[in-house]
């Protein structure tokens, strides 16, 4: 892994030598950092000191870089066209999983550049099992029938005219981490929990579609249906969808992004991200579950015994540092603000606890913001590291006092026998190396 | 002088309470009267027909029926390229097409074979997931003689039924998969760990 031993060029002006070993450098390909044994390439980092680059990152437009932005007029107003972009300045991307086909693929969020507590639309991380459909908003529909008084079809405008909830709320695939289970495998926070994001949701409560179509005595699944190649279904209890479940079609304020559903999908606020159905176009009221292959054949838990657990709908108490994390590198002893996220697919959290010598001795971190429910929340630790190596590590309880497990404690239950047994559901305490160098890594403590 | 101008011509107090009481009144009566919005159009059994999802029951299982030997050829010629000649599925750069049979016996090992034959519990899940899903190439292309034909065909190969069994709306419901009483209901949160 030559990538953390490969500095970016000098850079002139940046006077503080933590610049690169803080943050992830800027000129870096990050699928390196995921999954690349590392070629010795040097990286592709552009001083930028003047003119635009080619090649601007995903999602930026490059410009030139005056010598002194007071001295020269800057760009004109509508010149972007009216949809603004980001600055060419800001590399992190989504990075995708290298399975073997790319339309049943997912990307992981580059958690450790998220600045707050939302996930940037365009960084949510994504999981698609048959690729991005395009869809024309006034050719969808959602069809509502089953076990119902009126079976209904809404177009988007009819959704649009329901009365409307917005709340905050992370989506976590129950795949996130898949890859910790045995040793430490990914090097970075956005393999190893990459799978998370977080948005603002708007849109339309079931509830209020249930009372338009009325439900019959004796209903308690919902097949959800989406309208991209695979035909995606889950079927979802009753129960859930009448309490929180939210027909969404907005995210962070503007219509949700192709990626994530476009133009309307199901939000289930702390249930594992494949039954939060995108594309959504049908709901079939059930008295039974339908027993879709993406609930038996897959997103099924297999145990030592040979058994599965299905229906294994709660995302458990989660949390992870996401500064210090892998591949950085502390450039001395002093004071850092360790963060990162929590979050619970049971509630809110309550409290969130980190650690710098694996697990021995714990403190209590600041919660950056009041935590909603089935919402990340972000912490903080200040952290003065005085040069010795240390293992960081965070925890969180959530409001139905459940604490955050270890990965031995999961095992123990779980068992562990394959790649393909039970590899959802990894919720256990992450554990970060640092180094006497500062280089920090993912281990397992 | 319309609403606004008369509004801005009152104290700010005044002006907060008219606007509510304004907004307040209508809806609350209506509130009162109508939960039920009166929005989306009803839609016909006809219009229905285009969807499916078959549970265990069967039901919704469409006319027409399939054996293994038909089935045979539909797989060669619409799933082998993925899935392999043999089933055996292939994990090449572009394919990702999973294994189809084989692995029975395996879920308890140190090297579980999840497979349609070892691991799923209903054979109409095959049928549904077939119909809608494959081939990858081209999703909802196969009629539905042809699914019923390569499921028995993937049935027959896992020896879950004899080569010679016809598939239709009624034997497959009745198709009983190897590990049909292999699932379990969610367990978490796991009570050890409020020990
Ligand atoms: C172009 C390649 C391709 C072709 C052709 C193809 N498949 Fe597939 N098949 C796939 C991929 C890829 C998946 C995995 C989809 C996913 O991950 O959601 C899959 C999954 C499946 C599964 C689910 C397996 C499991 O264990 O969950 C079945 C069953 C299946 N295919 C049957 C068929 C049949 C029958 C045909 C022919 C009618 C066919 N496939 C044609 C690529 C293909």
């Amino acid at each position: 892994m030559p990538v953390q031993h490969a500095p970016p060029p000098p850079v002139e002006d940046e006077a503080c030598p933590c610049r690169d070993g803080m943050f992830a450098p800027r000129g870096a390909d990050r699928r390196r950092f995921l999954f690349a044994a590392g070629s010795g390439v040097a990286m592709g980092l552009s001083t930028g000191r003047a003119r635009a680059e080619d090649n601007p990152p995903a999602g930026a437009r490059s410009f030139d870089v005056p010598d002194d932005p007071t001295k020269e007029q800057g760009r004109a107003v509508g010149a972007d066209g009216g949809y603004g972009s980001r600055s060419q300045f800001e590399r992190a991307v989504r990075v995708r999983y290298p399975t073997p086909n790319e339309n049943t693929s997912w990307s992981l969020t580059p958690l450790a550049a998220l600045v707050g507590n939302l996930t940037p639309s365009a960084l949510h991380f994504e999981r698609h099992h048959g690729g991005i459909p395009t869809i024309d908003p006034d050719r969808h529909s959602l069809v509502v029938h089953g076990m119902v008084g009126t079976p209904k079809r809404f177009s988007m405008d009819d959704l649009r005219r329901l009365p409307s909830v917005t709340r905050k709320h992370f989506i976590e695939c129950s795949g996130n981490g898949l890859t910790e289970w045995k040793k430490p495998t990914l090097k970075t926070v956005q393999g190893t929990h990459g799978l998370l994001s977080t948005s603002e949701w708007t849109g339309v409560l079931f509830a209020t579609l249930a009372r338009e179509v009325g439900l019959a005595e004796g209903g308690a699944w919902v097949l959800a249906e989406g309208a991209d190649a695979a035909v995606m279904t889950r079927s979802i209890p009753l129960e859930k969808l009448l309490k929180d479940g939210i027909i969404a079609y907005g995210q962070n304020g503007e219509a949700i992004r192709p990626e994530q559903g476009y133009p309307v999908r199901l939000l289930l606020p702390g249930y594992e991200g494949n039954t939060h159905i995108k594309w959504l176009r049908r709901l079939e009221v059930s008295d039974k579950p339908f027993m879709t292959r993406e609930e038996t054949s897959k997103y099924t838990d297999l145990m030592a015994d040979g058994r599965a657990r299905q229906f294994s709908l709660d995302m458990d108490a989660k949390s992870v540092i996401t500064f210090p994390s892998g591949e950085m590198r502390l450039p001395g002893p002093g004071v850092y603000n360790v963060t990162g996220f929590a979050w619970s697919g049971r509630g809110r959290v309550q409290s969130v606890d980190v650690s710098v010598d694996a697990g021995k001795t714990w403190y209590p971190a600041y919660l950056g913001s009041a935590p909603e429910p089935m919402c990340t929340v972000r912490f903080t630790f200040p952290w003065s590291w005085d040069g010795t190596p240390a293992v960081l590590q965070s925890r969180c309880v959530d409001e139905t006092g459940y604490v955050q497990p270890t990965r031995q404690q999961l095992l123990a239950i779980r068992g562990d026998h394959g790649p393909s047994a039970s590899i959802y559901h990894l919720n256990a305490i992450q554990s970060w190396a640092v180094a006497s160098t500062g280089e920090v890594s993912n281990v397992h403590a | 002088m319309s609403m606004r101008e008369r509004v801005r011509g009152l104290g700010p107090t005044a002006a907060a309470l008219l606007g509510l009481a304004q907004l307040v009144t209508p809806a609350a009566s209506q509130t009162a009267a109508e939960t039920r919005l009166g929005v989306g159009k009803p839609v016909t059994e006809v219009e229905l027909g285009a969807y499916f999802s078959i549970p265990p029951s069967g039901k919704g299982l469409p006319a027409g029926h399939g054996s293994a030997k038909e089935g045979a050829v539909v797989f060669q010629e619409h799933c082998a390229a993925c899935h392999g000649e043999k089933l055996q599925g292939n994990m090449a750069p572009g394919i990702g097409a999973d294994r189809l049979i084989g692995g029975r016996g395996s879920l308890a090992s140190e090297t579980p074979i999840k497979t349609t034959e070892s691991y799923w519990p209903y054979a109409t899940t095959l049928f549904d997931y077939i119909k809608r899903a494959m081939p990858f190439s081209s999703p909802g292309s196969l009629t539905d003689d042809q699914v019923y034909a390569v499921v028995a065909y993937i049935l027959s190969e896992g020896h879950v039924i004899k080569t010679d069994e016809t598939i239709d709306a009624t034997t497959l419901p009745k198709v009983r998969m190897p590990n049909r009483d292999g699932f379990i209901p969610d367990a978490r949160p796991e009570l050890s760990l409020y020990r």
